[in-house]
This record gives structure tokens, sequence and C-alpha cells, in this order.
């Protein structure tokens, strides 16, 4: 099984008290799976993500990706997940704005210390961003960041692919278009797939879905 | 509406108080520095003032018995009614310690001790009781004579004053008097002296203006440097206004279109930062205050009490401390927000409401910027090799500092450059990268950096060369242990006789007037001694001057002479009919006048009428007071007219010392300021940052290494600054030293280099990044997660 969540739990504190996100979640994920989280704005699918994703800790419960307890690893240990098990695709893409095209897409497969320049040219061209590898993405549309974006996941080939609203931003033919790539390439890749998205027609194209409402699976 | 504007104006600083922060800030260390520099150059210069007058002892004419005896008290009553400005003067020993009488009322200013000049209590000092003002050293030698003795701390040792009736009741010398000090100023109807008092004559008191001129070259460079220090402030004010206009822009836009008209919304913004103007301005003067009072422990209290009017209220708070540092606040926060205001003028209602803040797209602006210092850095140059006056100078420094100033960015971001192409890993590139998108929003800290640490090396390099300079000066002309004016050329042959009976070397001080190429000229006979070849040092020479001299075969001329009359090594000038080659020039840093030395036979040759009546006489330290004691009592010549020039010049030299301590710790200051800078723009950019590193982040990058990254950030950008500011700094004290001076004084100082200074300063320099840097840095490291994922979560 490539991911375990159990019994995760997490509150947060806001202005008017202590706000529950989450509310006993359990899921699973295996090896090459695709999976649509849905929900309401709210619902904690986001919260959900970044959890699984070792950007935040839960207050109770445990998170198993690939074998590893996430609860057991410490600061750098998670940066190391991070690194090199899993890939975040964020909805703004997060580009680093200093570096071309070429470098954000080598970017984390060489933080991860496994580079593989050939599948990182499959990628660009894969991606129709051969005339735009020495870019900046300030240069770039926003299907075209959203493909560098992709690209810079799965060129670390992570073992879980981690998607937020990652057509969010895009118009509805780009957003399709980036969607069939990003299968494919995941696909091609072995890799699992965790994609949050609001919309029912792109959930539906992956091989499951799991709605949250309320900080708990329905 | 002028409320409900200025609230919203306002609101934008209570949101962002690091950002008031650093305008109150800078504002006020700018202030401070400049006010605190003001009071340090006031001091330094009464330094030099007090240690001219502590050289030039005797700077007053003198009236004195021809016979070199003591003048009868009548000849003074007769003198004063005759129209004389004199005033009398004696002087005896008591243990060791110099009893000097003076006549309170009649002295001219700088010859009496300090407390008397600035309204001591003149009753008590001239009461048949009297009192006797001595420095603490000297009590116990005073104590047998059971007087008044007030104790200060600001009497030199060894001296010691009182009214001439006590000490002339003391010495047992009634109705006597050694001599008679000129006033400067003298009525214009007298009665001749010869008539009065023919057998008085008049001694010619040495000329204060040496030290005088070394001081204001001095003054005018740390007056520049105070100015640099000011500029250093003004920059991290104009970040901030400049800062707080582009994120206020939406806001003004609004306001603007809610009904505010520009003319008004100008007027709150000028209220607004007249306001805190004012209040960083009282902050300064008062800091600037503070600085200079610890930058002078002592000095103050100690020279002031002896020499010079002005002196005593150096560090008192005067109304002109108050006006000139609040001005100076207002006029900075006018320069800094001056084109912030400009931009506001312009600014159409209907513009685009996006902030631009750092404006990282700075392409076309950074070609403009890089073709504006190169114009500036030529221009330099070329003012550089033909400025000659003291504007142009001053146009050479502007045009260097600003065009350097200017060109930082751009040679810094090439440098980067060319860093990330030889960067292998992917976080190495990141850095460099990520380092050049950080430079637009550093710039003007970097630029303060700059400007600090170009202004340390320009400080260190001058005072060093200065100060090396002026002690070689003091080591030339101060060389004799003792100075002996003496009266009548029978009593010089006299001290000559004696002196060489004891096997003590006596070294003539003769000299005569002549004119070369309309310069007015001394031209002195020197006896051939080691004393001339071991201490003076020549600008340029042939090889052995000195025996070219001996042999009466060449002259050396001074710095003066060499430059205005155009003269050149190896070239011939007459002197009293005699061809003379020249053979070396030497520095003589302050004479207004042309100097000339030949040799004592020559001289004698060439003017028989002159007769030396000055001598400086050589004698190791233990036997000084055998010797005086030999001159004053068996060669019969007034102590009066002996001075101990290497102690004086061990006092002045102390005194300068304490002044350079001053500029030490102002450098110190000046770094800190920028250090200020630098943690300013870190922690404004570390809350605009976070959109950019938690991509980064959440890549697998750890906070903690982030962190060491920005440290590394801040070091690399330090490194930088410094490897630019030391051929700047250097540049810097050059316009100074051979463009400022030549033409505000007519001679250059050399120029000296000091490498370990300025590795010591880099070091310092590299501290300041550190430290600016910790902080910003150990907030990054120490983020919550929660503050990075809102990049995230703001995404819906």
């Amino acid at each position: 099984m490539l991911l375990s969540v159990t019994d995760v739990h997490k509150t947060y504190e806001t202005g008017e008290g202590a706000f529950e996100v989450l509310r006993g979640i359990d899921l699973t994920l295996d090896t090459g799976e695709t999976l649509a989280l849905t929900g309401e704005s709210g619902s904690g699918k986001s919260t959900l993500l970044h959890l699984i994703g070792g950007l935040d800790q839960p207050d109770r419960g445990q998170i198993v990706v690939d074998g590893i307890d996430l609860a057991q690893r410490d600061d750098k240990g998670r940066a190391e997940v991070r690194r090199g098990t899993v890939g975040v695709v964020f909805q703004q893409f997060n580009l680093i704005p200093s570096l071309t095209v070429a470098d954000n897409i080598s970017f984390q497969a060489r933080l991860a210390g496994h580079y593989d320049q050939t599948w990182a040219t499959e990628l660009v061209d894969r991606m129709g961003l051969t005339p735009h590898a020495q870019k900046y993405p300030e240069q770039l549309s926003g299907g075209q960041q959203q493909r560098v974006a992709i690209a810079r996941t799965l060129a670390a080939r992570p073992k879980l692919v981690l998607a937020d609203e990652p057509t969010g931003n895009l118009d509805e033919a780009t957003a399709a278009d980036v969607m069939v790539l990003m299968l494919s390439l995941v696909t091609d890749t072995g890799a699992g797939l965790l994609m949050v998205t609001h919309s029912t027609k792109l959930a539906g194209q992956l091989t499951r879905q799991v709605h949250l409402r309320a900080g708990q699976i329905v | 509406m002028n409320r409900a504007a200025l609230h919203a104006l306002l609101s934008h600083w209570w949101r962002n108080p690091l950002q008031m922060l650093t305008l109150l800030g800078g504002l006020a260390l700018a202030t401070a520095l400049w006010s605190g520099v003001q009071a340090v150059n006031a001091e330094a210069r009464a330094s030099y003032d007090a240690a001219a007058a502590t050289i030039d002892e005797a700077q007053f004419d003198q009236l004195v018995m021809k016979d070199g005896g003591p003048i009868d008290q009548a000849i003074y009553v007769a003198l004063r009614r005759g129209g004389w400005m004199v005033s009398p003067l004696i002087e005896g020993m008591v243990g060791d310690v110099r009893l000097v009488g003076v006549e309170p009322l009649t002295a001219p200013g700088a010859s009496l001790p300090m407390a008397l000049q600035t309204g001591g209590d003149v009753g008590a000092f001239t009461s048949a009781q009297g009192q006797i003002f001595a420095g603490p050293d000297a009590v116990e030698d005073l104590a047998e004579l059971r007087a008044d003795i007030v104790v200060s701390a600001q009497i030199p040792p060894g001296v010691a004053y009182a009214d001439i009736g006590v000490v002339q009741r003391l010495l047992d010398r009634a109705s006597e008097v050694d001599i008679l000090l000129m006033n400067p100023e003298q009525p214009f109807r007298q009665a001749g002296l010869a008539e009065i008092a023919p057998e008085l004559s008049v001694r010619k008191g040495q000329a204060a203006a040496d030290v005088g001129q070394l001081t204001g070259s001095f003054h005018l460079s740390l007056s520049a440097f105070g100015f640099l220090s000011f500029a250093v402030g003004i920059f991290i004010v104009h970040g901030a206004i400049g800062l707080a206009f582009e994120q206020r822009r939406p806001m003004m836009r609004t306001l603007r279109a809610l009904g505010m008209p520009l003319g008004r919304l100008i007027g709150l913004i000028v209220v607004e930062l007249f306001v805190f103007a004012l209040a960083a301005g009282v902050i300064g003067v008062v800091l600037g205050y503070l600085i200079a009072a610890a930058l002078l422990p002592g000095v103050a209290a100690t020279l002031n009490g002896l020499y010079g009017a002005e002196l005593g209220g150096a560090l008192a708070w005067r109304p002109v401390w108050w006006v000139s540092g609040l001005g100076i606040a207002v006029g900075g926060t006018a320069i800094a927000g001056g084109g912030a205001l400009h931009q506001l003028a312009r600014m159409p209602l209907l513009a685009s409401a996006h902030p631009r803040a750092m404006s990282m797209a700075a392409g076309r602006r950074a070609r403009l910027q890089a073709l504006a210092a190169f114009g500036l850095l030529m221009a330099a140059i070329v003012l550089g090799v033909l400025a000659n006056t003291l504007y142009l100078g001053f146009a050479t420094l502007g045009a260097l500092l600003l065009g350097a100033a200017l060109a930082l960015p751009v040679i810094v971001d090439g440098i980067l450059k060319l860093g990330r192409g030889f960067s292998k890993s992917a976080l190495g590139q990141w850095f460099w990268a990520d380092t050049r998108q950080q430079l637009p929003g550093l710039s003007l800290a970097l630029m303060a950096l700059l400007l600090a640490m170009a202004a340390n090396v320009g400080v260190s390099t001058m005072v060093s060369s200065f100060r090396m300079t002026f002690l070689d000066f003091l080591d030339q002309r101060l060389a004799s242990e003792l100075y002996v004016a003496t009266s009548t050329p029978e009593e010089a042959a006299r001290l000559e006789a004696g002196m060489t009976d004891m096997g003590v070397a006596v070294l003539p001080i003769q000299w005569a007037t002549e004119t070369f190429g309309g310069v007015p000229t001394e031209v002195y006979g020197n006896r051939d001694h080691a004393t001339y070849r071991d201490n003076w040092m020549f600008l340029e020479s042939v090889s052995n001057p000195w025996n070219a001299v001996a042999a009466q075969e060449g002259v050396v001329i001074n710095e003066q002479l060499y430059r205005r009359a155009g003269l050149s090594v190896g070239e011939t000038i007459e002197i009293a009919g005699q061809p003379m080659t020249i053979v070396g020039v030497y520095g003589d840093y302050g004479n207004p006048i042309g100097q000339a030395v030949i040799t004592e036979a020559l001289f004698q040759s060439l003017y028989p009428s002159v007769t030396a009546l000055r001598f400086g006489v050589r004698v190791p330290e233990e036997a000084l007071p055998e010797v005086r004691s030999k001159i004053v009592e068996d060669l019969g010549i007034p102590n009066a007219q002996i001075t101990n020039q290497a102690r004086l010049k061990a006092l002045s030299t102390d005194i300068f010392d304490r002044t350079f301590i001053v500029t030490d710790a102002l450098n110190v200051l000046t770094l800190a300021v920028a250090g200020f800078a630098i943690l300013m723009s870190l922690l404004t950019l570390a809350s605009m940052r976070v959109p950019q590193l938690a991509p980064v982040w959440a890549l697998g990058v750890t906070r903690r290494q982030l962190g060491v990254m920005d440290i590394g950030r801040a070091v690399l950008l330090a490194t930088l600054t410094a490897l630019v500011a030391l051929p700047l700094g250097l540049a810097l004290a050059w316009v100074l030293l051979s463009v400022v001076n030549v033409a505000a004084f007519g001679w250059k100082l050399p120029m000296l280099l000091f490498p370990s200074e300025y590795a010591r300063l880099g070091v310092l320099a590299l501290l300041a990044a550190v430290l600016a840097s910790l902080w910003p840095a150990w907030r990054l490291s120490r983020t919550p997660p929660a503050d990075l994922l809102k990049v995230f979560s703001h995404e819906r």
C-alpha cells in the first residue's frame, strides 16, 4: 500500500475559537491508483493534502507514505520525504521566479539527488515546453506555468503525486489539456495520484473518488 | 476630510511598525551622526588649536631687556601710559613646578588659564592672599608656599599660574618682571619704544598658523566624512519612504478617487513627514550629543580649561545645536522624500493600483543606472585630474560617490550571474539566482554599506596618513629637547660656548627673508647635524641631499615654494646672488610661506648681518635638569626664555591621539548604521519573501537550511560590497588628500596605505552583515509551517 491515513484529526485555532477541520479521516491509496478528493470549500481537502505531503502535522492519527510513518519524522525527515517520495502540484504553480523553465523542472529532482536528464528532456518535450525552456516563469501563460509545475514534480519520479486543484486557475480547454498530460505521465511513472478538485468532471477521470464534508469522508 | 485622510495614511505605519522604526531610526541615526561629527569636529579643531597653542607657547610678540635681565615694573607702567598694550609676566621655579605670574586684566586671552578667561573669580585671583591654579601633580611642590591652591585638571603638568603680585612676593622679586607680552592689537598711535624704553627690544612671537593650517585640512576632511555619514543615514530613510509610498499607492489612488484633492494629499504627506522628521530629529540631536560626549571623555574638559575661549561650550546645549540638528533632519527627509512626492504629483488618477513595491522587473532602469554610473565615474576621473578649486574637488567627490553607489548593484548583479554559472548543485543555483532576485530590494542598504565602508577606508587612510605626517612634522620641527631664545648676540655667544663646554650640541635657528618667483620665503642657515639628517622627510630629492647642502652646493626647499614657484629638483635658484641647485623638497605642513635651507657657513657669508638668537639644544633626557640649570644659573639666561619642546611635543601627541580615538569610534558607528540599514531591509523583505520561499520549502528544503542560506547571502553581498568599497575608499582618500587639500591649502598630504586596518574593517563589515542577518534568518528558520502553508491556502 502506497498511502495509509488512519483516524487523522486536525484542529485550527481561529479568532472565534478552535475549529476542527478534519475529524477522523481514514484513507488508503495503492501504487498506480488515482484518487480524486472532492468537497465544498472549507471541508478540509487541502488540509488533508498538506498533512499527507508532510507540510503540516495532524493532532491525532497516523499517516504512512510508502512505509514511512510521517509522525516519526522530524522537520528534516519530513523535508526528505517531500524531496524524494512525494511531489506536490499547487494551484498557483509556485514556480521559482528566479530560475528558468529548465532549471525549475530539474530543481526538485536534483534536490532529491536522482536527476535523470533524459527523462527531464522527455518531460519538457511532452509538455510542449521545449521552445520555452530558457524562459522565466513570468514570461509564460498560466497553462504553460502549470505544465512546468507538473513536469517539475514528475521529474523527481515521486511515488505519490499530490495535486491541489491543479487546473483551478486555467480556462476549460487548457485545463483539459493539462489534465490529460498529467494523467498520462502519472500513469507512465506508475506513481499514485491524489488530486483535490471541485470539478466532478475532472474527478470522473480518476479511478476512485472520495467526498469530504465537514472534515469527514462521506 | 483631513482627519480621515491622515488617519488612513497613518494607519499604514501602525500596521507596519517595522517600517516606521526604519524611517525614524534611520533619520535619527543620520541626524545623530551628523550632529555627533559636528561636535567631534569642533572638538578636534579645538584640540589642534590647543596643540598649536602648546607648541607655540611664545606666540605673542614680547618685549625683553636687551641685556636679558629683568624688567623694572616702572618701565611697564611707562609703556602702558605711552599707549602700549602690554602685559607683564614673571616666572620662576618652585621645586619642579614652573610658577607663572600673570596680570589677568591686561593679559592676552590665550595666555591665561581657562578658568579666568571664562569668568573665573578674578577678585580672588588678584587678592593679596591670591590663588594659585595648578594641576594635581604640582600640589606637593607648591605646598611649601602656604598659598590658596586651586587644584584643576585643566592645568598642564609642571605649570602653575598665579597673579603677578603673588608670584613677585613668593619669588621675592618685587617690582620686576621677566617679559612684557604684547597684545596682538596695538593702538594706531603710540609713543616709540626707543623713546619710552630704549633698553627693551621686541622679540617676535612664533606664528601659530602652522598647526592651524594643518588643522583646517583635517577639519575639512572630517566634515566631508561627517556629511558622508549623514548620506548613509539618508539612504536608509530614502528606502523606507520609497517603500511606504509604493505600498500606499493603492490607498492614495483610492483617496483621490474618493474626492481628496491632489494638493491636499501631498500637503498631508508633507505634514506627516515633517512630524516624523521633527520627532527623529529630536532623538537624533540627543543621540548626537550622547555620541559626542561619549567619544570625547575628558578631552574637552582638559583642553577647554586651558586654551582658547571657544572651547568651553563645545558640548553645551546650545540653540544652534538644536536648530542645525532639526534642520538637517527635516532637510534630509525632504531630500529622501522629494522623489516620491514628485511621483505622487505626477500619478494619474486612474493609474494601475498594483503596488510595484520592489520593482523586480527593473531591466530598463538597471541599464539607465549603469549608464548614469559610468557617466558619473568618468566625470569623477576627469574632474580628479583637472580639479584645481575646492568646489571642483567636492564635485569630484560627489561624482565619485554617487557613481560608485549607482554602479554597485550593476557590478554585484554581474558577479552573481557569473557565480550562478559556476554553481553545479540545484540548491546552489537557486541560491545565486535568488540572491540576484533580492538585489533590487537590498540595493539601497548595500549602497549605504558601500558608502559607510568607503568612508571608513577613506577616514582610516586619511587619519593615519595625517597622523604619521604630523608626527613626522613634529619630529622634524621639534627635534631639539630645549629651545632657547637669547636676547643679544653676546648672550647667544655665551650660550654656544657654555653648551660646547658641556659637550652639548647647539643648533642655531637663523633666517633671512627673500622672494623666489614671487613667493615670500625664509632662507634658513642650518648647522650640519644628524638632527636634520635623521628627522627631515623629503618628498623628492637627490641621493644624500644634506651632503650637497653641507658642501654649499645645494639647497633644500619646502613644498610650498616648490609648488607655488613651480620649481623642481635639479633646478638652480639664486640665493643672495649665489646660484644654488635644488637638491630636495621637504613636506612643511601648515607653513603659509616658502622656505629654503642652506648650510650655516654659507648663510653667514651670504647674510653676514644676521646673527642667530634662537637655538635648539640637543640634550639627553636625563641631563635636562643639569643643562637647564646651567643655562639659567651659570649663563644668566632667564628661565622664561627656555622652552622644553620635547615635553610639549609629548603633550601635543597625546592630545592628537585622543582625538584620533574619536574617529575610530566614528568608523564603528557609521558601520553600525549601515548594519542597521541591512537589518531593516532584510526584515522588510522577509515578510515579502515568504511566497518565494514557501515553494522551496515545500519541495524539501528545511527552514533551517533556508535560514543558513539567508545568512550566507548577507555575507556574500557584504563581501562583494567590501570589494567595491576598498578601491572607492582609497579613491576617496586620494581625492581628499591630493585634490581637496591642494585646492584648499596649496600642499598635499602624502597618502599612505594601511592594509591591516582595511582587513580589520572588512571583518567588521562582515560582522555587521552577519549580525544584521541573524535575526531575520532566525525568524525564517522558526517560521511556523502554518505561515508557509498560508501561501498555498490563499490560492483559493
